[in-house]
């Protein structure tokens, strides 16, 4: 069968907004990912460090942007991404330190609790600093489509969506190093199997769970100037749905596994896109327009008449969670299988 | 009869005490009235709360599966509360009628969430339940499309009140000389619920069930080779839990009379496990006084820190409802930090901590 021109290039268009979109998840999901793989904890208050790294990122961007310095616009977004990762690093570092690690030998439920109140917390104090309406992101960049293929009104790639992509695949790669090539590295995996053995062996385990906090919170910072650069906004209240979908990916590709949280963010990111642009046409009713009449007399009227649009965009993820938890509990990747409560 | 409502078991003083509280109860709703009716109002919405809490505890407080989409299940009441009793389809089935399948329709949700997560680690069932929470609100607010069945985000409104016969629950009237109005009648119908709802909670929690929660709640392995048939449990409590969750959500409706998604946001489900935690998980009464505190607090503070902030510093510079939700967030974190049996602390961990101090 051949496709008309111009479903390919809606095709093509849906997968690369979910590459963007899902290598930002990977990253956040990374966050997630290595603190479970560690200490066996659901960091709730990770989306919300990304909602800070963002925030703060915006403020200097604008403020840079605003004061007319004469800087180059990467120069300002990378002044925004230098004071956003340190102040996120922060943020990781006292949630750790000031209320996860008192309870790191308390029930299952405490520290989940915690989480919670953590996440509400960040996110009330940063409504506070940052007021409730978004923050625009200043016009400095000039967004420039590529075509993907010859068709000259068919899918585009911006410029900001590859440096997206690109910084990701860095970042991952990165941090790939570093847990597998560095002493660090090997102390955290080997405080992830066994922590009191690895204690023993003469790993300070403390410094290495404030350390994988540290990283995941910068690794935070750098998806939420991503995630924000993309939307073109950041909110006080970015950082929930995020950090949920994000976690969806990292349960996707197996909690507590790299590999697994950047697979599952790429895949989360591709079903959504994919999702919510073809589930409209997907349930048109009016596909059934031969077996019912009432139904075939509406769509004269309403062509579009669909069951679910894309405004169920944010169902997916839980849909695949759920999906995930029935049919592989452990993720595509992870060999963790669902442990005791 | 059971010891809890067998007279002989209560010395003299308890009965002067029950009595004081019961006409204390009797009384209140007129005395709130003398001050305004929203009052009254905002104590029948505290009543909700509790009920809300009662429901919440049995799945986190009894049985330790922490369920962040609680309010999900209250939606799920009071809508099916709402759309078959309000113009919108022009259905008025008598409340009733809509209460029990509320609540069924609310249990159903509650097992369709919990088997599949049930069966694994705990903190998947919070995420799922989160997710879940959000699912509903967005199928609330978009299902008015392409069939109307849930009016978007404009809500269902001219929902109808509690009615027996002749007797309507929104009318005013005057009985004996006493005024009765709308909110002063639901305030006794919800009393007469939390009483129920509370005597099942004590019952509950010393029958053959309580007892396998608690041991589900603290070492499931253990419990499980006691022979206790976990998954069943578990979901067993994720379904009451629901099905109280879903009663409430009817009362609301009623009481109301207009219910949008706006009132089903993940706020109100963090605030309801709030209420259960800052009392004393597990503890009926802990959790009763946990309800009433944080559900009266917006009120005190909508009356304090909004006139101390104009009186400090000329003006507004903190709303009253991001000071609630800091205070929410903290009562989390801090008394999981230092004292997480909560205010009131279930007798159990209690005589737990003494043995163990005893046994030195």
């Amino acid at each position: 069968m051949q496709l008309p021109g111009g479903r390919v290039d809606t095709f093509l268009q849906q997968i690369v907004n979910g590459l963007t979109l899902g290598s930002v998840y990977a990253v956040v999901a990374l966050g997630y990912t290595m603190v479970y793989g560690i200490i066996q904890l659901i960091n709730f208050a990770h989306g919300e460090v990304v909602m800070i790294g963002a925030m703060t990122a915006f403020t200097v961007i604008n403020a840079l942007a605003g004061a007319h310095v004469g800087l180059p616009p990467i120069a300002i977004v990378l002044a925004g991404v230098l004071v956003a990762i340190p102040v996120c690093m922060g943020v990781g570092f006292t949630l750790e330190r000031a209320a996860y690690r008192p309870l790191r030998n308390a029930p299952r439920l405490a520290p989940l609790i915690t989480a919670i109140g953590l996440s509400i917390i960040l996110q009330h104090l940063a409504m506070i600093i940052w007021s409730r309406n978004p923050l625009p992101f200043p016009q400095i960049i000039a967004v420039h489509p590529y075509h993907v293929t010859g068709n000259p009104d068919g899918a585009t790639i911006t410029n900001v969506q590859i440096a997206i992509i690109v910084t990701s695949v860095a970042m991952m790669a990165g941090l790939l190093a570093l847990v597998y090539r560095t002493k660090l590295g090997i102390a955290m995996r080997a405080t992830s199997q066994n922590q009191s053995v690895a204690g023993l062996m003469g790993i300070n385990i403390n410094t290495v769970i404030s350390l994988t906090f540290v990283i995941g919170a910068a690794l935070g910072a750098m998806a939420g100037v991503m995630v924000g650069t993309y939307y073109g906004i950041a909110q006080y209240q970015m950082g929930f749905i995020l950090g949920l979908k994000a976690f969806s990916a990292a349960v996707l590709g197996g909690i507590g596994n790299l590999a697994g949280a950047m697979l599952g963010g790429v895949l989360l990111g591709l079903i959504e896109a994919l999702g919510a642009g073809y589930v409209g046409d997907l349930t048109n009713l009016c596909q059934l327009s031969s077996w019912s009449d009432a139904i075939a007399e509406r769509c004269v009227n309403d062509p579009n008449l669909t069951l679910f649009g894309s405004n169920y965009q944010d169902v997916f993820a839980f849909l695949v969670l759920i999906a995930v938890l029935i049919f592989r509990p452990s993720g595509l990747l992870g060999e963790r299988v669902s442990d005791r409560a | 009869m059971h010891k809890l409502l067998d007279p002989k078991k209560y010395p003299r003083g308890a009965w002067v005490g029950i009595v004081l509280i019961a006409v204390a109860l009797a009384v209140l709703p007129f005395a709130l009235a003398g001050i305004g009716t929203a009052w009254v109002r905002i104590t029948n919405l505290s009543i909700l709360f509790v009920l809300l809490a009662l429901g919440l505890n049995i799945v986190v407080g009894f049985a330790g599966l922490l369920d962040l989409g609680y309010i999900a299940f209250y939606a799920v009441g009071a809508y099916t509360y709402a759309l078959l009793a309000s113009p919108h389809f022009n259905l008025h089935l008598p409340f009733w009628v809509i209460l029990p399948i509320g609540a069924a329709v609310a249990c159903f949700f509650g097992v369709l969430l919990g088997a599949p997560t049930l069966k694994l680690r705990g903190d998947y069932l919070a995420i799922v339940t989160l997710g879940f929470g959000e699912i509903i609100r967005i199928f609330l607010n978009n299902l008015s499309q392409p069939v109307n069945l849930t009016n978007g985000p404009q809500g269902i409104t001219l929902i109808d009140p509690f009615r027996i016969g002749s007797f309507s629950f929104a009318e005013r009237e005057t009985i004996m000389g006493l005024d009765f109005t709308g909110p002063v009648k639901y305030y006794y119908l919800l009393v007469l619920v939390v009483m129920v709802v509370i005597v099942i909670n004590l019952r509950l929690q010393n029958s053959r069930i309580g007892r396998a929660w608690e041991a589900i709640r603290e070492d499931e392995i253990a419990a499980r080779a006691m022979g206790i048939n976990t998954r069943n449990m578990k979901l067993l409590a994720f379904a009451m839990g629901a099905s109280f969750g879903g009663i409430s959500g009817g009362i609301f409706s009623a009481t109301q009379g207009f219910i949008s998604p706006e009132s089903f946001v993940l706020v109100e489900s963090v605030m309801v496990l709030s209420m259960v935690v800052l009392g004393g998980m597990g503890n009926i009464w802990g959790v009763i006084l946990g309800a009433v505190l944080l559900s009266f607090m917006p009120e005190v503070l909508r009356y304090t820190v909004g006139p101390a902030q104009e009186r400090l510093f000329g003006r507004m510079l903190i709303e009253p409802e991001v000071i609630r939700m800091l205070l929410f967030g903290f009562a989390l974190v801090l008394m999981m930090l230092f004292r997480p049996a909560g205010i009131l602390p279930s007798a159990l961990r209690k005589r737990e901590l003494e043995t163990v101090e005893g046994a030195e």
